[in-house]
This record gives structure tokens, sequence and C-alpha cells, in this order.
């Protein structure tokens, strides 16, 4: 029976079928759905690490035991987990072993655009492209054998629109896959100097196995549509090449490390033209040119994500008829949720005009006006060790320095750099928004939530227990929706000398979906002062006269503006409508 | 059949992505090949959405571009106007007579979109209060099948399809709910389809 899937679920579906015992990973857009739906299904043991390295270590463990593993993650995730990963072409693999990484190019939801497939040669690991969610399926399925066969890690990239587009897939039944038992092997898995050489040479035997494979593997198809034009490509592109320049022959790769040399070699010489069509890098072209092939340049962008129409702009094929676009729209950025409690956090930094190290989650949209409170975001767990390290360079005159960081990053990537701020003597303040949970990514359960991926209880982990644990003594709790003791307390911290945690403790409103009854501006005592405006909450607006309307669809009651209007203008009244759309 | 291309735009939360499902599986039961391009992540969080699904014999790219869309379905008035120029000039355009207003224009930053209906309606949209209809129909959360229900007479789907996919996937509590709410968006286009512009 054919089934709409996503290629994150095809992910899941594929390797469920494959006999996976083990899968775990890290929540990153646009990766989180792969173990999400995997975890509904029986048999495997699927979990949410702490951060990438750690997920992909539960991985490796797994496939050491001999069991088929896997672990999840999104492009910025597999740089966390490189350290494994480096090693792992060397040790090999027990079980077969498949790393998912997902690229969002164009940077949907990302920090920046790195191209994935860079990690084959680096690492010299394989890695397989699907192009759509049937072949995500299939290509899943095939990267446990291919990397018990090999003996070597298999990497299966993904792109955002190959992760979050669905497609028709027949779908299969479970592989049973018999673990047998463990047997030490020390000259594989030890890797000290003398068994990674071993290991080493080694890894040239397997390489040139992998290569023979490439030739041959199945999801690598050469199509001829004659004999003028050719055009190499993988992944979603292949899609976009075949709806953009139909009448072209392609080449489509589905292992993208090793590449088939000589298929590449054969189908360049079928053809008069030869062009390389890749999102991001120029990988593919790269290869090809070295294999002394001559491959046209093409005004295919090498940034940002492609689609048939720009394929076809590059390709000289004159453009759709068009309306009249309009112009003068305002923008719509995201922005964080009415009642959200990080905006009692980012008030006060603003306030205060601190200088902000900010991360990354639903929060780093507090950098965006009106509250406009965060000086930085770079990678997870960041925010501390650049507030040390911007506290260490002299800081910004009277500024106070602050970092925030989300609970699920602070478990990610923030406790090494707050015992860094302790054992190195530093004077910034980290405020910890608690808001017991990943929001950013969809609502996933972390080590601070008692939750584990499959929904049963865990150790609620004490994040001002740790805090202390690692060398803190100022720490303060506080609710952020209480906004002048939140204030009192991140100005308090900043004034005392050493390092000082502030624990900011709210859940997230989306996953309470509590909603208190409305507040509403009582106009004849609004003086238009536009304080509760500068709160950035989707549900104040400037009305008439410049004076402040609450839309009472919007508003959930968090009492936020009440505290900040010094006339006492917002009252609360009852529910007068309750139109929405559904989700 | 070659291929069809439907666009959903709308503001995060408006429930596109449940409705461009729906169209999906419309199109899978109806025996035609379908691929659908969704968004999630950052954008989810009151940002500009957009979603697409195409359907025939053959789709090969899950997405679409400017001049590309058969049908642009807008959930909201100002995303309307933003992804007018996706829909064909032949295309026919569904869109809900709402506006909201992003927080740029909240607080006062920048000046709103005025006069985007009266630009939509010149340019031939089917304006349609998808809130109100849901509301009458006694859903009053279900405008974006409201919304499906408009798009539905534009396409070349059995009701009964829509309506036995529309059941299976929204929650079993509100299937009654949500089928009156395709039914009256349906109703409301059909009377004004009948009035020429």
């Amino acid at each position: 029976m054919l089934t709409l899937l996503s290629g994150n679920e095809a992910i899941a579906q594929g390797a469920w079928e494959a006999g996976v015992a083990v899968a775990s990973g890290y929540p990153g857009t646009p990766s989180t759905e792969v173990l999400e739906n995997l975890v509904k299904k029986p048999g495997v043991a699927c979990q949410w690490a702490p951060n990438e390295k750690v997920g992909l270590e539960v991985a490796v463990g797994a496939s050491l035991a001999g069991a088929r593993a896997m672990s999840t993650m999104k492009h910025v995730g597999l740089n966390v987990a490189a350290d494994a990963l480096m090693t792992l072409a060397y040790t090999g693999v027990g079980g077969g072993l498949v790393v998912v990484v997902a690229d969002d190019p164009g940077m949907h939801s990302s920090q920046n655009e790195q191209d994935s497939r860079r990690w084959g040669p680096f690492g010299k690991i394989v890695v397989l492209e699907p192009s759509d969610s049937a072949e995500a399926l299939a290509m899943t399925r095939e990267a446990f054998s291919l990397s018990e066969r090999l003996d070597m890690p298999v990497i299966l990239r993904t792109t955002t629109r190959l992760s979050h587009s669905k497609g028709l897939v027949e779908t299969g039944e479970r592989s049973d896959i018999e673990r047998g038992a463990y047997r030490t092997a020390r000259a594989k898995w030890v890797m000290m100097p003398g068994a990674a050489r071993g290991r080493r040479a080694d890894l040239e035997r397997r390489l040139a196995a992998a290569r023979a494979e490439s030739e041959t593997f199945p999801f690598t198809t050469t199509e001829m549509r004659g004999a003028e034009m050719g055009v190499i490509t993988s992944g979603v592109t292949y899609q976009h090449v075949r709806e953009a320049l139909p009448e072209v022959s392609t080449l489509k790769l589905g292992m993208t490390f090793p590449l088939p040399a000589e298929r590449i070699r054969e189908f360049a010489a079928s053809v008069g033209r030869l062009f390389v069509i890749e999102e991001l890098d120029p990988y593919i072209a790269d290869a090809v040119r070295a294999l002394g092939i001559a491959v046209e340049t093409t005004t295919v962008p090498v940034m940002g994500e492609l689609s048939p129409s720009v394929i076809a702009e590059a390709f000289g094929v004159p453009p759709l008829p068009v309306r009249e676009p309009m112009t003068g729209l305002p923008a719509r950025p995201p922005m964080l949720c009415p009642g959200c409690p990080h905006r009692g956090v980012f008030r006060a930094l603003r306030d205060m005009d601190a200088v902000v190290t900010g991360d990354i989650g639903c929060y780093t949209l507090g950098a965006l006006p009106p509250l406009g409170a965060m000086d930085s975001c770079v990678c997870m767990g960041a925010s501390i060790g650049m507030a040390h390290g911007f506290g260490t360079a002299g800081g910004a005159g009277e500024r106070p320095v602050v970092a925030v960081i989300g609970d699920s990053t602070f478990a990610h990537s923030g406790l090494t750099g707050l015992l860094n701020s302790v054992y190195n003597g530093g004077d910034e303040t980290i405020v910890i928004l608690d808001n017991r949970i990943t929001a950013m990514t969809g609502h996933q359960d972390n080590p601070f939530t008692g939750r584990t991926l499959s929904g049963t209880a865990a150790p609620e982990v004490d994040i001002e227990a740790v805090v202390r644990a690692l060398g803190v003594t100022d720490v303060r709790i506080v609710d952020p929706n209480l906004l002048r003791p939140t204030e009192k307390a991140i100005r308090e911290a900043t004034a005392a000398p050493g390092v000082s945690v502030v624990i900011a403790q709210a859940p997230c409103v989306l996953v309470t979906r509590e909603r208190n009854e409305p507040f509403a501006v009582v106009p004849e005592t609004c003086t238009a002062c536009g304080t509760c405006i500068r709160l950035g909450c989707p549900a104040i607006s400037r009305g008439a006269n410049s004076r402040a309307t609450i839309d009472t669809d919007l508003c959930i009651g968090c009492r936020q503006c009440v505290q900040v209007c010094s006339y006492g203008a917002i009252k609360r009244i009852g529910r007068t409508c309750d139109v929405g759309s559904a989700s | 059949m070659s291929v069809t291309t439907v666009m959903l735009v709308g503001v995060g939360g408006q429930g596109t992505i449940l409705a461009a499902d729906v169209l999906a599986k419309v199109a899978a039961a109806s025996g035609l090949d379908v691929k659908l391009s969704e968004v999630h992540g950052m954008s989810q969080r009151g940002g500009s959405v957009d979603t697409v699904v195409r359907f025939g014999d053959v789709v090969h790219s899950p997405i679409t571009g400017p001049g590309g869309a058969d049908h642009l379905v807008a959930f909201e008035l100002t995303e309307g106007a933003r992804w007018l120029h996706y829909c064909k000039p032949e295309g026919r355009l569904v869109v809900n007579e709402r506006t909201i207003d992003p927080l740029p224009v909240l607080i006062g930053d920048e000046p709103g979109s005025a006069g985007t209906r009266a630009s939509l309606e010149y340019e031939g949209a089917v304006l349609i209060d998808a809130e109100a209809v849901a509301c009458a129909a006694g859903s009053p959360r279900s405008a974006n099948v409201v919304l499906l229900g408009a798009l539905s007479l534009g396409l070349p789907f059995d009701p009964e399809v829509w309506c036995d996919v529309i059941a299976k996937r929204v929650p079993p509590k509100t299937v009654e709910g949500n089928l009156a709410a395709f039914r009256a968006g349906r109703a409301a286009c059909e009377i004004d389809e009948e009035c020429p512009r």
C-alpha cells in the first residue's frame, strides 16, 4: 500500500524495516522528526541524548555490541559529534551504523548552511543522498547492510526539502536481525596509536571496496534523454533538474562519497556538454574536475536553496509569466508567543542595557525589536564561553555582561562553559531560561524535563543542584513572569562579584496551554506611552490615537503588561469571542 | 494528468500544514502521484509560512517558483499579497478576508498593508471570511478546513473523498465540526462564484 510520508518519516520507516535496535540523537530542524517517528514503532530503543556527540557515542556503543544503530542530528550537530565521527572510519562498525545528518540550505532554521557531504572525504565515510521519500526509505534500509558489508559507518545526508517534503512510498515489514554474542576485538576498537595505524591502513582497503560499491550502487542512475547535454546531480536537486530541464540526460548520484569515477567518465563521454547542478558547495563539480573531466560553469548559486525556477533561470529557460508582485508589504519575522516567559528576562536585560551573549533556541528571538536584547548568537552553548571571553577582554565599560541560555541548550553544551567560568574566575552572569522543554524544535524532552523520548518518567535533574555542583555559589531562582523580581535578581547578580547564575523558571506556554482570562486596555486611562508595546507581545498593538489595544483572542492573561503599565490602564475582562484557526 | 500546483500560505499557527496534508491525501486517494513541501522550525513562531502541494501522473520537485501555482490559497490577506506572484496569471486565488498584523506593524515600526484586500479582489481573488463561516458552521477553529472547502471547488476531486480524508485526519471529537466547515466553505464559494466580478 502506498503511504504519504515525509523524508524524515520515510527514514524512520526504513531504519525500522532494517531492524535498527538502538537510535539516539539530539533534536534539530530539519532532522527532529526521524526519532519522533521511530519511537512510535516497536522494538527500537529510541532516545534523546543531551547533545549530538553523546547521541552518536550511544549509537557507536550499540554498534560495538553488534546491534544495528542510528544517530540523528542537523548539520551543525555533526560538528559537535565530529570527534566520535572522525575515528569511526578507522574502527569501522559491529552492527550497521547509520548517521542521519540533515542540512538546511537557505537557513530556514539554522545559523549556517554548511554542506555535510564534505564529511565524506574528510572523515573517509560513505555518504548517501536520497532524492525523495521513497528513496529515503529504501536507501536507509540499504545503508545498514552497506555499513556492515564495508565495515564502515554510513552518513545518510538529507536536506530540508527532502526531510520536510512528503511523497508516496511503499512500506514493508521489519527484518529480523539477530545480534550475535559480543566478542572483544581490541585491535579494531581500541584506537591507541599502534592499533590506529593498523586500522588506518585497513581503511584504504575498505575505501577501495566502497568505491567499487559506488559504481554499482542501485540508487545511482543514468538516464539518457539525448546526447547533447548531460547533468550530474544528487538529492532533491535531481527532482528540481527533472522539472526545470526535462530534456537533458542525467546522472543522479545516490552515493556522493566515494563517487563512482567510472560511471561519471562513462556519462561524461556520452554527452556533448556536461554540467553539474548541486545545492550549496561545488562538491561534485570539483571532484569531477579532479578526474580530469571538463565541467561547464553555470550561474547556479553556490548558496541558498535551489528550486526548479532557480535552475531554469540559470540555464536561460524563459521565466513563467507572473502577476505583478505586490510591494510595500510589512515583513513578518517570527516572534515570541503571547505570554512567553522569556519576554520578562529580555525586557529586564534591555532596560539594564546589558551586553547579552545569546544562544540557540526560541529565545534567540529576543534579539529582534522591540526587545532587541541580544548581542550575539553563534552556536549551541556559546553564550557562556563568550560572556567569559567578553569580560576577560575588559567588557564594555559599565554595561553588565550577561549570557542567556535555555535549559536544553544548557544540558547540550552549557555545563562545560559554566565550569570554565568558575574555574577561570569569571565575573559574568548567566541566565538559564528554564521553560522545561526543547521548544524551538517542536517541544522535545531533555534531561531537565523528567520525561524520555518514549514518554516514560526520567529523573528530573535539578538545574540549581547542577549549577551549585559546578562551583557557582551565587544562584537565584525567579519566575520571569514577575517582571520586577526578575529585573531585581538579574541586577543583583550582575552587581555581585564572581560568576552568578539566575534560573528563570516558567514553563513554555505552548506546552502548558494554560489560558487565564484575557486583559484589555481602558482607553480613557491609557496615555499612549508605549511601555506595554515595547514588550513585543503579539497580543498588544497600537490602536486609535496610538493607544494600546489588546487582542483578547491572543491574550493568555500572563499579566506581564499589567506590571509595566504605570497608569493602571490594563484591566482583566471576560473573553468576548473565541474565533481562531485550527492547528 | 499534468501536474497541478497548489500553494497554501499564511502565518505560523493557522493550520496550513494540516490543510496541505488533507489535500495531498485526497490527491493520493484519487490515484495520483503527489508531493507536499511544508515548513517547520523557527518560522512557525508567527512567521510567514508557505506550503506547496503538487499532484499529477508524475511529480518531480516538491516546490515551485513565481508563476508556478495553479491555485493560491491565502489564509491571511498580507500573505496573499506577499505570495501573489507565485500564482499563475490565470490561476485561482482563494483568500481569507483576515489580516494578522506582524509584530513590526503591531508596535508601530512599519505601516500596515492597507489596500491588500482591494488589490487581491482586483486580481480576481475569491474572498471568504473563513473565521465567520467556520463560526456559523459551529466549528470556530476550523477556518483552515473552510478554506479547503473553498479550494475544493476548483479541483477535480470527489467531495466524498475530501470528507473521507478529513474524517480520518482530524481529531475524532472534531470530525463533525470539520466536515460542516468543509461543506460551508464549499457552499460559500459556490454562491460567490456565481456572481460575475
